[in-house]
């Protein structure tokens, strides 16, 4: 899994456009242009400071973090759904006690940030953003509301399709990744430059989460499984510190 | 890429198995990430604390707003922190590795924290005290992860194998400068000037 070994030196920006991972650079992303970086990245020597990162512990999370229908005084409008997974890392094992934080629009699209100026309605009710840490088996079980498309700048009749962004620590500064979860079957992927940024198709739709029918509630949710990979170098983790 | 924003999509395609690729931070983070204590690194009384601040710019050399940064570094005696709790407050003098800043509409950040004792290589050379960085802004695909250097460490600063390692004009964009409160340190995510970034993901 770890394409390259190399503990230093330069790279070229040939080797920095990993399959895996978007380019800084993608220029139907207008917004990208001018926050790419252009000059080759650099590998430094492997040191403890990028290997570890912050641990999580339960005073990090309130149970009712994780569950995004209950930040408000009544019920959220939209569909309530179940997002669960688990996060793992590229030997398959579990990572465990890791932060995962989300934030999304509200049904209508809109999110409740001031800045946000789609007119679609505020759900006084819903505030669409959540945390949870993973358990013994690294997974992690948030309820919210399916997000709803919204409409952006980026080109003529624009929009996002809908999706709920997740923010990872892993176990290392190595290892964190900000991504974007999508629903099964979303009209809106083909125009949109963001989730198409990932160039190989069988890797940008990991990014797709799967309809489950196992964890949906009768009567109350459906669910929705989305798994997560992190990779890159670690130190030894923790739990394993001869504890 | 395509001009029309027609991106063809196979739907015979599955998803391959392996790690979860990154997206954009966007530009609706702020009520979901950063907090009003994340850039305190370490209390208000622990000894020697500093505001490590500066900009955050773009290509055209025009302030970031969107941005957020995160630190991570090791305690004044070079080691790690792996207690729990990046939330709570860093009340006293506790210090806890960990920072996350917002930038304001000019662009501005900034942490309250101490230098970090130096830590070598996995394999034992001696290094430079640094703090990483990572910086997330609408418009990155994915972040840019950066070391922050200090320039009153001349010395430790001229044997470090990274600052060493780099064209020597682009060194100094790694070095935050020491000034009346602390030290500053600018990211140029772009340009002439373009920080230098590092590729520490190795995926």
């Amino acid at each position: 899994m770890h394409e390259h070994d190399v503990m230093s030196g330069v790279i070229t920006p040939e080797t920095a456009a990993r399959p895996l991972d978007p380019a800084y650079r993608v220029d139907d992303y207008r917004s990208s242009r001018l926050r790419s970086p252009r000059k080759a990245l650099i590998v430094p020597p492997a040191g403890l400071t990028e290997l570890t990162g912050p641990q999580f512990g339960s005073g990090d999370v309130r149970d009712t973090d994780a569950d995004l229908t209950m930040h408000g005084d009544g019920e959220p409008i939209g569909e309530r759904i179940i997002v669960h997974g688990t996060v793992t890392d590229d030997y398959g094992k579990p990572v465990r006690n890791s932060l995962i934080e989300i934030w999304q629009a509200n049904s209508a699209g809109r999110y409740i940030q001031k800045d946000d100026q789609h007119p679609a309605p505020l759900d006084p009710n819903f505030v669409g953003a959540g945390r949870c840490l993973t358990d013994d088996e690294g997974h992690y079980r948030f309820v919210s509301i399916k997000p709803g498309p919204y409409p952006w700048k980026n080109h003529d009749n624009a929009w996002r399709p809908a999706h709920i962004h997740l923010s990872l620590f892993g176990r290392a500064f190595t290892q964190r990744v900000v991504t974007q979860m999508y629903f099964p079957g979303d009209l809106l992927f083909f125009q949109d430059p963001i989730f198409n940024s990932i160039r190989d198709e069988p890797v940008r739709k990991r990014l797709i989460s799967s309809y489950d029918h196992s964890v949906s509630v009768p009567e109350w949710a459906t669910g929705y499984r989305f798994d997560i990979v992190v990779g890159g170098r670690s130190a030894t983790p923790v739990e394993d510190k001869g504890a | 890429m395509s001009t029309d924003f027609r991106y063809p999509q196979d739907d015979t395609v599955t998803a391959s198995e392996g790690l979860t690729p990154s997206q954009t931070i966007g530009p609706f983070f702020k009520f979901a990430l950063p907090y009003d204590l994340g850039s305190g690194v370490v209390g208000p009384d622990h000894p020697g604390a500093f505001r490590l601040y500066g900009q955050v710019l773009d290509g055209d050399g025009q302030p970031i707003p969107d941005s957020m940064l995160e630190i991570w570094q090791a305690d004044p005696n070079g080691d790690l922190v792996s207690t729990p709790g990046i939330y709570d407050e860093p009340g006293g003098d506790r210090f806890r590795g960990f920072g996350r800043c917002g930038t304001d509409e000019a662009g501005r950040y900034e942490f309250r924290t101490v230098k970090p004792g130096a830590v070598p290589t996995v394999d034992g050379h001696p290094q430079a005290p640094y703090v990483a960085m990572a910086v997330f802004a609408r418009g990155m695909l994915r972040q840019a992860v950066t070391r922050v250097y200090f320039d009153d460490e001349a010395e430790a600063n001229a044997a470090d194998p990274l600052l060493s390692s780099v064209e020597e004009e682009r060194r100094r964009t790694m070095i935050a400068n020491r000034v009346e409160d602390g030290y500053r340190f600018d990211v140029r995510v772009q340009g002439a000037d373009e920080t230098v970034f590092l590729d520490v993901f190795a995926r």
